[in-house]
């Protein structure tokens, strides 16, 4: 085969940005508590993908180690709003962002 | 093949995106979140990031996304009923999203100086990744193990039942 093999890194940047943004959308349209959360994560994902992307760039490792702290922060992050969502269920008996407006004006 | 394989997991990852946000049911978004961060994985690969992409499906796809859909089992999510969602977020929010997206890709599109990624070019091994982690940054490795051990109290804590004693899960486990 003779067609062009590489893949500008431009691409992959673009696919973080799009990752990112559908993540932002995601938050904005969702109502239920869980996918508002998974919705962070995709964001989450997107970020890293663009590091890894950067840490090709450069040859520096220590991009890849970035993304290795941002995967274990995200690991405490979903325990602990797991938690918390599991006690705002467990308290207001729903997962409706609608209905969750105690704190709101 | 490099091409193939970019094109093929990128198409993946966003139609698990997209999908995302079109299932109406938690448990069919969180398995397309599943599909979006394996084939992340697959793209780190390409990018030679060999050990970020087994951390990616220990981690993400696999200890992150067990504790999501353990939760929306817990909790019997249904339905998400659709409402319209806050003024704000519908004025404010989609142009910014709109206006991020078109800023980011146009400062993505005009960058010069970046490169191409192949097959087989700029794999960083495990090793090269240790060396770094244990040598220069081993003081925030540390720190992030007493977040997560911190992270795990809060999680017990916050998840326990309203005035539950350990006495009590000892005696449910029997």
């Amino acid at each position: 085969m003779s067609f062009h093999q590489d893949v500008p890194l431009a691409w992959y940047l673009l696919l973080s940005a799009a990752l990112f943004s559908l993540g932002v959308i995601g938050f904005l349209i969702k109502r239920n508590l869980i996918t508002v959360f998974m919705s962070i994560e995709l964001m989450l994902n997107g970020v890293n993908l663009s590091f890894v992307t950067f840490a090709h760039q450069w040859h520096a490792v220590k991009g890849q180690i970035f993304v290795f702290f941002v995967m274990m922060v995200a690991a405490a992050e979903a325990a602990v709003g797991l938690a918390i969502i599991i006690a705002v269920f467990r308290t207001r008996a729903t997962l409706a962002v609608d209905r969750i407006d105690l704190m709101k004006l | 093949m490099h091409l193939i394989l970019f094109f093929v997991f990128a198409g993946f990852c966003l139609a698990g995106a997209v999908n995302l946000l079109l299932q109406s049911h938690p448990i069919n978004s969180a398995l397309s979140l599943i599909v979006v961060m394996t084939s992340l994985a697959v793209l780190y690969l390409l990018l030679g990031a060999e050990f970020l992409a087994i951390a990616q499906i220990i981690v993400y796809s696999g200890a992150i996304m067990v504790l999501f859909t353990l939760v929306v089992m817990l909790l019997n999510a249904g339905r998400e009923e659709r409402t319209l969602g806050s003024r704000v977020a519908r004025i404010v929010g989609f142009p910014a999203v709109v206006a991020m997206l078109a800023v980011l890709a146009t400062v993505i599109l005009r960058a010069q100086g970046l490169g191409v990624a192949a097959l087989n070019q700029g794999i960083t091994s495990t090793q090269d990744l240790s060396r770094v982690l244990f040598h220069e940054l081993l003081l925030p490795f540390e720190v992030t193990s007493v977040l997560i051990l911190i992270a795990i109290l809060g999680a017990v804590a916050l998840a326990r039942a309203e005035g539950a004693t350990p006495g009590d899960i000892e005696r449910t486990a029997k």
